[in-house]
Order: structure tokens, then C-alpha cells, then sequence
């Protein structure tokens, strides 16, 4: 990686940075170890989206083309486990790690060398997941979701994907204290709560969730291992025990899960949209409130995942009400970057782009789930392509166009070059329009009846399958271009001459030289600085 | 092939004309799903299957209205929220000499609005939805039951009051041709993967009810003419049920919708809906059927014994 720091700055920490491969085995720089979650999340979202690429060749026609069924649910199975906990949750944590200590002040994170060990744990635990294609039996093939008694028919994979599992929880939770520690201790002096920037706000209730969930999702596969292989019962009526409670445990962890994913986007957005309205983020407290109660409220909606298991109606109900209140702070955030751009000077660089996209189609993945949380419509939504639409538009041009756009935001601050716009702008323009042509026909897929994780379906869905793949295989071509963007503009992008880079942009990261120093903040930035910094 | 690339094509014209391609694509998408709740509800050919359909029970039909309902206020909300995204997007650029006025950034008024008329909007959703799940889950009063067991790959039909039971599996002619390198053409096959050997028998106009359970992982019973799905769960038994409107016999088509193995796309679901009388008689002929069917057995034992008693 090149890294161009100033002579004298260079000669202080010459002697102290490790060079090769100790750099990076032994790293505690967080602007390090962020790099390399960005670096990994980037091959496993490449990995994860050649498993999409598979799914959707074979989904491309009626009539089994490629791939055997089991094989076809392995590739449905591994991409999800490969996106969400490989792709996406590694980049949040990626640009944590690089943006939260700049942003508040501090010289680094509180923990740095626990967060080494969060970071190195997630190859192994990677390529244990990953070699559980090649045993017998093949990789887990139950869904992400992981339900029993199905999951239990797993064969030899089944502790690889138990074990990956729990690796990949404890990183998060040590990232997710390292987190919390290091904006509660770290923060400069003159950086009060109500004065650090959204992506650090959204980033706190993040670790938050994370530590309240990922220990559930422990408990819930651990006691899928002890059925399986230690005569337990948890999940088997036979012993007195209830597939379901798999599901409401899974669940409770699952929809604050997905919280977690899409959390940092908020951030990011509400950090993005101001600079390019050149205007301060309207509603700074109500943003804050606002993503606080979209957090509480994701703890009392799991069951909305389960409408068709059979619960009484008390309980139905429940959920259907606490589900559909979520959509009140979310509409709020929604019309506060609205209202940014209101009476704004806007300007459309490539970030930017990214912010706006999301916004109008993180709305579109929002309508469908308020459609999804009225119970009785969801009898015929539920494990449909409606479902898959609506997760899809949340989580792609939801959380990935949030990591995207916050790193086209930010790429400059780190390497201390400009990318190439006009290639970046065509990442977008073909991004925005494959992702569209990619999922919007599976709405009218899962509306016409087209079950979901099925390698095979009737003729009357052939035409809208189609054009869905074509998306699919454009999509998927167009994020190549992404990182030859980034390698490019390290290698011979051109130098960045200002702090600033952008010219709305407010926050003590644009206090600091492009590209930011080895060790940034050594002396905390000033109540000054802090001022000229804060937008609100 | 070509056909696709061309309407992929012409997709894409579409797209790069327009100046904000993904808010026009979101609205012309709109447009057509609009359009489409429009057309006749029985949709033939694959583009212009968009929509769910009224279907043929009451409950089906309240469904599709609570669906459309939410459908369409989501549509208004839209209309107005991306519109004024684009309205700024529009006037307020740097490029047309747009100044920032940095003070907007509180007011109170608008943000309590903003936060009441949506909690409106939702009581005025939640309403019929929850009316809608009462009935729904008032399972008295029926007519006949029926357990169905969902098992790797099928489903069995057990008619507790008649002593009828039997498998209904994915029909031949689609498990031929759903093989890897079968040479045959899904289009030859008649309702291709939504057909089976032995369908559901029901009679027209009656509450039906449904004991659902599984076998060996979880399944799950869904015909969305009935607007029903419920899951099948081993060591538990859901209840479901459904009244076809009673002129509407004919046959309907689901699909089972809860991963559940290799071939959780190849165990459909076929009903068909009879008169009451033709149902009664149909129902007679399969417990006689099944009775004789397990008779012989008998019969040779009972002819031994006389043998034994005459001769002994």
C-alpha cells in the first residue's frame, strides 16, 4: 500500500512501525487493521457474489441448467453467510476502525491490541466456512437461517459451520467493545455526545446491539450442536423439546442483526448528504433519537420473521403492531436528509450519488417491509421473491451502496489521492441501473407466487426470472470495476492537495492532512478545531 | 434470448434518458405495477404476471384488499416523499447558482407533523389488517378436516372423518423432466412443476379445515388462490382453513414454502375444488377403495380359520 507521510513525520515513526509482513500479522494501528477488514470484506463480497452469480445462471430458465438441487441451496446457504458476515459486517467494522478514533479525537482505539485479535480471527474463521464446500456432504445447504430439524440433516460440514460461526460472533462483540470503549474514554476533551458526527453516533448503538445479539446467536447454534451430536433435544418435539424456539431464538438476534447491517449506512448518509448540501444535517437530535429508538424497537419485532408458524393471535398481533411502529423513526431519518437537501447547494460527485441512491431505494426496501408487517398480506408474501426483493433492496443499495458511497467519501482522507471520477461514476450509473433490473422484477416474482430457495419453477415466471439474471450478471460484472478503482487510485491517483478534499465537508477527519498520519490525534485536537469541525 | 436482451435493451435506453434513472425507473416500476392492479386479475402471459390475485375464498379476497390498500398509500407516500428529493435534487444544485441557507437545520413544528401523520397513516392500516387476522384465526365451525402431513418430498392427506388417506407427489412427467439434462423442455410439460399425482379433494362452499404437521423437517402448506400458508411442524399440528366461494370448483396450485431439502421446489400442492356432491361421491368410492384395498388381507385368514375349525 502506499503511503505517503511527511518527512518528519515519517522519521518519528520509522523506527517504531514494523515493515513486510509483521505490519500487518502484528498490526495495532487502527488505520491498519482497518484497511485490512476493508480489504477482506472486498474478497469475501466477491466470493459471496460468484455463489449469486451461480444461483441466478441457474435461476436464469426453467429447467435444471447447472447445478444439482442441493448444491443450488449450498450456493443460496453460503452467499447469505458470506455477505452478511463476510462482506458487510467486516467493512462497518472496517470503516469503524479507520473514521470513529478521527472523528472523536483519539490517538487510536482503546484496545489495540484486542483489536487485532477481532480482525485475524474472521480469515479463519472464513476458511473454515469456505472449505466446508469440498467434504462430503457439502457445504451447509438449510439456509442462513440455519432452521432444525432441516439444518440437522447437514452432514460433515455441520461443526465447520457451527464453529465459523461462533468465531465470527466473537470477533464482532470484541470489535463491537473495542467500539464502545473507545468513544465513552477516547473522546477529546471538547467532543460532548451531542456533538460527534452520526457515523460515530449510529456506530455506538451498533456495538450495542452487537453485544446484546451476537451471544444469542451463540446460545442458538450451540444448542443446535449439543442436539445433534450430544443428545439433546432443545429443537426436537420427539424429546420434548420445539423447532420453533430455534426460530424465536435465531430471530431475536437475527432482526437487530439486521440493524447492525444497515445502522452505519445511516451514518455514513447522514455524514455525506451534508457536505454535499453544504448545509448542516437537519435535525441532528432527532437523528440521534431517532436511531436510538429504531434500536429498542428492533429488540420487540422478531417475530415478524415467523408469521406462519402458527402463534396465537395475541402474539401476531404483537409483532404486527411493534413492526409497523418501526417505520416511524425510520420515516424520520428519511425526511431529515430530505430536508438537508432542501435549501441546499447541491453538487454530485460520486459519493454523493451513492447517498441519493440509497435514499430512494433504501425507501423502496422500507415500503415493502411495511407491506411485509401486515400479517394477514404476509400469509402470501412470506418465503416468496417478495421477501427476497425486500431484504435485497435494503441490504444492496441499503448497506453496500452506504459502505460504497462512504468510501468514495473517505478514500481520499486515507490514501491522500483523488480516484478517477468519471470511472467511479460509472461504477454507479451501472450499479444503480443493474440493481434495479436485478431485484425489482422479484417483487412481481414473489407476487405472482414464485416461492423463495427454489432452483426451479414454473414456466408462467420464466420472462421476469430472466431479466432478473441478466441484472444479476451486470451487477455482478460492474463491482469489478470498484477495486481497480481503489488499486488505481493508489497507485497513480492524483495528489490531493487540501484537508478538506470535498468543499461542504465539516469533522475533525477533514482537521487532518490527506492522507491522515500513521498516528493521528497524538495531541487532542483543540476546542477550536473541535468547533470549526462540529456542523451543528 | 433475444427477446430478453431486447427488452433488457430497451430497459436500459429507457434508463440512460432519463436524467435520474433510478427515481424514473422507481416511478415508471410504480406505474406498471399500478397498471397492472388494473388489468383483469387472471394474468396468462409471464410479463404481465406482476400482481398477487383476488383469489377465490373471502379471505383471499381481503388479502388481496388489505394488500392493495397498503400498496397504494405506499404509493402516495412515495409520490410525495421522492418528490421532494427531486424537487431539490432539481432546484437546489450549485451548478444553477444555488446558495446554502446553513440556518435551516431546526423546526420543531414540521418534525412533530411529520412524526403524527405517520402514526395516523398506520392506525389506518393496522385496523381492517387486524380484523382481517381474527377471522383468519377463527377456526370453529367447520365443515370437514383434513390432516396434512408434509414429509422429504411430499405431502399425505388423511380425511380423519371418512378413514381416506394417501400421498400426493410432484406428478411424472414434471420429475422427468426436472432432471439435470433431461432434454426436455419445461414448456412441453404440462403445468410444469404445479402438478401432482393424487390432488386434494374438497368440496365447494364448505369451511375446510386443515390439521397441518410435518414428518421429518419443516414444511409448509401454502395455495395462494386460498390465501392461506401455514407451517408444518414435526410434533406439532397447525390449523388452517379455507371456504371456496361456491362457484368456483376447479383446481388450484401451490407450492410448499419453507426450505426443507433438495427438492423443497419439487413437492407442489394441487386442490381440487368439487361440487359437494360430486366431493361426497368421490369420497364414498376412495374409503371403499382403501377398505377393499386392505380387505384381501383379512379375507384369506378368516377363510383359514373356518378351514381349521370345519376340519380340526
Amino acid at each position: 500500500m502506499a503511503e505517503q507521510h511527511s518527512h518528519a513525520a515519517e522519521h518519528a515513526d520509522h523506527d517504531h512501525k514494523p515493515h513486510g509482513w509483521r505490519r500487518w500479522v502484528y498490526a495495532t494501528n487502527h488505520k491498519d487493521i482497518g484497511t485490512m477488514y476493508l480489504v477482506f470484506s472486498c474478497i469475501m463480497f466477491f466470493i459471496g457474489g460468484a455463489m449469486a452469480m451461480v444461483i441466478r445462471a441457474e435461476l436464469f430458465k426453467p429447467g435444471m441448467q447447472l447445478v444439482d438441487p442441493q448444491l443450488f441451496n449450498s450456493m443460496t446457504t453460503m452467499h447469505a453467510l458470506m455477505m452478511i458476515f463476510g462482506a458487510v459486517m467486516p467493512a462497518w467494522t472496517g470503516l469503524a476502525n479507520w473514521m470513529v478514533p478521527l472523528q472523536v479525537g483519539a490517538p487510536d482505539m482503546a484496545l489495540p491490541r484486542l483489536n487485532n485479535f477481532s480482525f485475524w480471527i474472521l480469515p479463519f474463521a472464513f476458511c473454515l466456512l469456505l472449505s466446508s464446500l469440498f467434504v462430503p456432504g457439502g457445504a451447509p445447504a438449510g439456509g442462513w437461517t440455519m432452521y432444525p430439524p432441516l439444518t440437522l440433516q447437514t452432514g460433515a460440514s455441520f461443526p465447520m459451520l457451527i464453529f465459523s460461526i461462533h468465531m465470527m460472533g466473537v470477533s464482532s462483540i470484541l470489535g463491537a467493545i473495542n467500539v464502545v470503549v473507545t468513544i465513552m474514554n477516547l473522546r477529546a476533551p471538547g467532543m460532548s455526545l451531542l456533538r460527534m458526527p452520526l457515523f460515530v453516533w449510529t456506530w455506538l448503538i451498533t456495538a450495542y446491539l452487537l453485544i446484546a445479539v451476537m451471544p444469542v446467536l451463540a446460545g442458538a447454534v450451540t444448542m443446535m450442536l449439543t442436539d445433534h451430536y450430544f443428545g439433546t433435544t432443545f429443537f426436537t418435539a420427539a424429546g420434548g423439546g420445539d423447532p420453533v424456539m430455534f426460530q424465536h431464538i435465531f430471530w431475536f438476534f437475527g432482526h437487530p442483526e439486521v440493524y447492525i447491517l444497515i445502522l452505519p449506512a445511516f451514518g455514513v448518509v447522514s455524514e455525506i448528504i451534508p457536505t454535499f448540501s453544504r448545509k448542516p444535517l437537519f435535525g441532528y437530535e432527532a437523528m440521534v433519537y431517532a436511531t436510538a429508538s429504531i434500536a429498542f424497537l428492533s429488540f420487540i419485532v422478531w417475530a415478524h420473521h415467523m408469521f406462519t408458524v402458527g402463534m396465537p393471535l395475541a402474539a401476531e398481533l404483537f409483532f404486527m403492531l411493534s413492526t409497523m411502529l418501526i417505520a416511524i423513526p425510520t420515516g424520520v431519518k428519511v425526511f431529515n436528509w430530505t430536508t438537508t437537501m432542501f435549501k441546499g447547494s447541491l453538487t454530485f460527485e460520486p459519493p454523493m450519488l451513492f447517498a441519493l441512491a440509497f435514499l430512494f431505494m433504501f425507501s423502496i426496501g422500507g415500503f415493502s417491509g411495511l407491506m411485509l408487517a401486515i400479517v394477514p398480506a404476509d400469509y402470501q408474501y412470506q418465503d416468496t421473491y417478495f421477501v427476497v426483493a425486500h431484504f435485497h433492496y435494503v441490504l444492496v443499495p441499503g448497506a453496500i451502496f452506504g459502505i460504497m458511497g462512504g468510501v468514495y467519501y473517505w478514500l481520499p482522507k486515507w490514501v491522500g489521492n483523488m480516484y478517477d471520477m468519471t470511472l467511479a461514476k460509472w461504477h454507479f450509473w451501472l450499479s444503480t441501473i443493474f440493481v434495479n433490473v436485478l431485484f425489482f422484477p422479484q417483487h412481481f416474482l414473489g407476487l405472482a407466487g414464485m416461492p423463495r430457495r427454489i432452483p426451479d419453477y414454473a414456466v408462467q415466471f420464466t420472462d421476469w426470472n430472466m431479466v432478473s439474471s441478466i441484472g444479476g450478471f451486470g451487477f455482478g460484472l460492474s463491482q469489478l470495476l470498484f477495486p481497480y478503482l481503489i488499486w488505481k487510485c493508489v497507485k497513480s491517483g492524483e495528489r490531493v492537495t487540501s484537508n478538506k478534499v470535498w468543499e461542504g465537508a465539516h469533522g475533525l477527519e477533514w482537521e487532518l492532512p490527506s492522507p491522515a498520519p500513521y498516528h493521528s490525534w497524538q495531541e487532542p485536537p483543540s476546542d477550536a478545531v473541535i468547533a470549526r469541525g462540529a456542523f451543528h | 434470448m433475444v427477446r430478453a436482451r431486447a427488452v433488457r435493451h430497451v430497459m436500459m435506453i429507457r434508463a440512460k434518458n432519463a436524467q435520474l434513472t433510478n427515481k424514473l425507473g422507481s416511478a415508471v416500476s410504480f406505474l406498471g405495477l399500478s397498471m397492472a392492479a388494473l388489468a383483469p386479475a387472471h394474468a396468462e402471459s409471464g410479463w404481465s404476471l406482476l400482481n398477487m390475485t383476488p383469489g377465490v375464498t373471502e379471505i383471499s379476497r381481503k388479502i388481496y384488499g388489505l394488500h392493495m390498500e397498503i400498496f397504494w398509500i405506499c404509493v402516495a407516500i412515495a409520490v410525495i416523499v421522492f418528490g421532494a428529493m427531486i424537487y431539490s435534487i432539481i432546484t437546489y444544485r450549485k451548478s444553477k447558482g444555488a446558495v446554502a441557507d446553513v440556518t435551516l437545520v431546526h423546526n420543531t413544528t414540521v418534525e412533530l407533523i411529520w412524526t403524527a401523520v405517520p402514526v395516523a397513516i398506520l392506525i389506518f392500516m393496522a385496523v381492517p389488517a387486524a380484523r382481517t387476522l381474527v377471522e383468519i384465526e377463527d377456526v370453529t365451525k367447520t365443515d370437514l378436516s383434513i390432516k396434512v402431513t408434509g414429509f422429504q418430498w411430499g405431502w399425505q392427506y388423511d380425511y380423519l372423518d371418512n378413514g381416506v388417506s394417501f400421498y400426493s407427489h410432484l406428478d411424472r412427467k414434471s420429475n422427468k423432466a426436472r432432471e439435470l439434462a433431461s432434454g426436455i423442455d419445461p414448456n412441453t410439460v404440462e403445468h410444469y412443476l404445479l402438478n401432482v399425482d393424487k390432488p386434494l379433494v374438497v368440496p365447494v362452499g364448505s369451511k375446510v379445515r386443515l390439521l397441518i404437521t410435518g414428518a421429518d423437517v419443516i414444511h409448509s402448506w401454502w395455495v395462494p388462490a386460498f390465501g392461506v400458508k401455514k407451517d408444518a411442524i414435526p410434533g406439532f399440528i397447525n390449523e388452517a382453513w379455507f371456504k371456496v366461494d361456491t362457484d368456483k370448483p376447479g383446481l388450484y396450485r401451490g407450492q410448499c414454502a419453507e426450505l426443507c431439502g433438495r427438492d423443497h421446489g419439487f413437492m407442489p400442492i394441487v386442490v381440487d375444488v368439487r361440487t359437494k356432491e360430486d366431493f361426497d361421491a368421490w369420497v364414498k368410492a376412495k374409503a371403499a377403495e382403501q377398505k377393499q384395498a386392505e380387505a384381501p388381507g383379512a379375507a384369506p385368514a378368516q377363510a383359514e380359520a373356518t378351514a381349521s375349525t370345519t376340519t380340526g
